[in-house]
């Protein structure tokens, strides 16, 4: 429930840290955050919300309406729209309140939303993580599914039974993550570990749900 | 540039001295204890180098108290304060891996080179 930033996956690296240990780190490029509406409970959205606009794109391919949007808010043109609910109005930024990386301080746990990477129709050991079958010693049956149920009690196969299947390419949240950098000038975040999705993959980067910064 | 080479970039030492696979070298490390720091020198014989650009790694092998010790460093990581080069050798081998089966004074046995080669692009800056 507090304001957060769209960012596009970069890709990974490492850095040292000031104890001159290796920490592997995910890019994220959160240059060009715009707040585009502040929604209020006490206006006539209802609710309080701040919506923010990532990336500039040209102005042509957009429609009249989405045009008028962003002329509106006085912002440049975005690819990508997301909103962040905020608790109460009172908590609510002004809308010309700018947006960068240093939203995150260094240190602060973060959760970060994105979309996986897809993986095609597979088999139920690498979808649901099935141990399989004895590769040898007679065995014919290496990666198969197995059982999928019992007899005449039930005599059915049980909703939600694990099969193969699509997979991959869904939306997840990695939560609490560690901001190890976050460079305003460049636009970047640093994030420790990895984050779902493909490089130049749009996600969201918020405080972290379930980690609360503790009032100083 | 792209933003990540960027990143590794900034990373990168400059003060490396030029050594090579077969050199003998003293690595001084910083070893923290509790609150203080102190210089550790690690010395031995590159028997690797591998990886490159920020991943680039070395192993050093040594003979402490009879016993084979290897220890890969990365060749950028700030715990390293400097590396030394003592000796220049002279081997045929990227890799020097055979020394691991050799016991007693061949185990370390590596020619010395005469002297100090060209330095890697030192020719071309005389050139123009």
């Amino acid at each position: 429930m507090s304001l957060g930033l769209i960012g596009k996956k970069l890709g990974m690296t490492q850095v040292y840290n000031e104890k001159g240990d290796a920490v592997s780190v995910t890019v994220v490029s959160v240059q060009g955050n715009a707040i585009v509406q502040v929604k209020t409970a006490a206006g006539k959205d209802g609710y309080s919300a701040v919506q923010v606009g990532f990336d500039d794109q040209k102005e042509h391919r957009l429609n009249k309406p989405l045009q008028g949007h962003f002329k509106k808010a006085g912002v440049s043109a975005k690819k990508v729209l997301k909103e962040f609910r905020i608790e109460s109005d009172e908590k609510l930024p002004s809308t010309d309140t700018s947006l960068s990386s240093d939203l995150f301080s260094i240190g602060q746990y973060v959760d970060v939303i994105g979309t996986t990477r897809g993986k095609g129709f597979q088999g139920a050991v690498k979808r649901h993580g099935f141990s399989g079958q004895m590769q040898s010693h007679g065995h014919m049956m290496h990666r198969r599914t197995g059982s999928i149920g019992c007899r005449s009690t039930p005599g059915l196969v049980w909703k939600g039974q694990k099969m193969p299947g699509h997979d991959g390419q869904v939306r997840r949240t990695t939560q609490n993550l560690v901001v190890v950098q976050s460079r305003p000038e460049e636009g970047l975040l640093l994030i420790k570990g990895a984050i779902p999705g493909s490089k130049g993959s749009v996600v969201i980067v918020r405080p972290a749900k379930k980690k609360p910064i503790k009032a100083a | 540039m792209n933003i990540i080479s960027k990143l590794e970039q900034e990373q990168l030492k400059t003060d490396i001295p030029e050594f090579r696979v077969g050199d003998s070298i003293k690595v001084h490390c910083r070893v923290v204890e509790g609150d203080k720091e102190r210089i550790q020198i690690y010395a031995g014989l590159v028997i690797a180098r591998k990886g490159s650009g920020l991943n680039a790694a070395y192993t050093v092998r040594k003979i402490s108290y009879g016993e084979g010790v290897e220890r890969v460093f990365p060749l950028h990581t700030p715990k390293v304060a400097k590396i030394e080069v003592v000796r220049f050798g002279k081997v045929r081998r990227a890799r020097l891996h055979y020394l691991r089966s050799r016991k007693g004074k061949e185990a370390v046995a590596v020619k010395e080179r005469p002297s100090i080669r060209p330095v890697k692009g030192a020719a071309a800056a005389v050139a123009p």
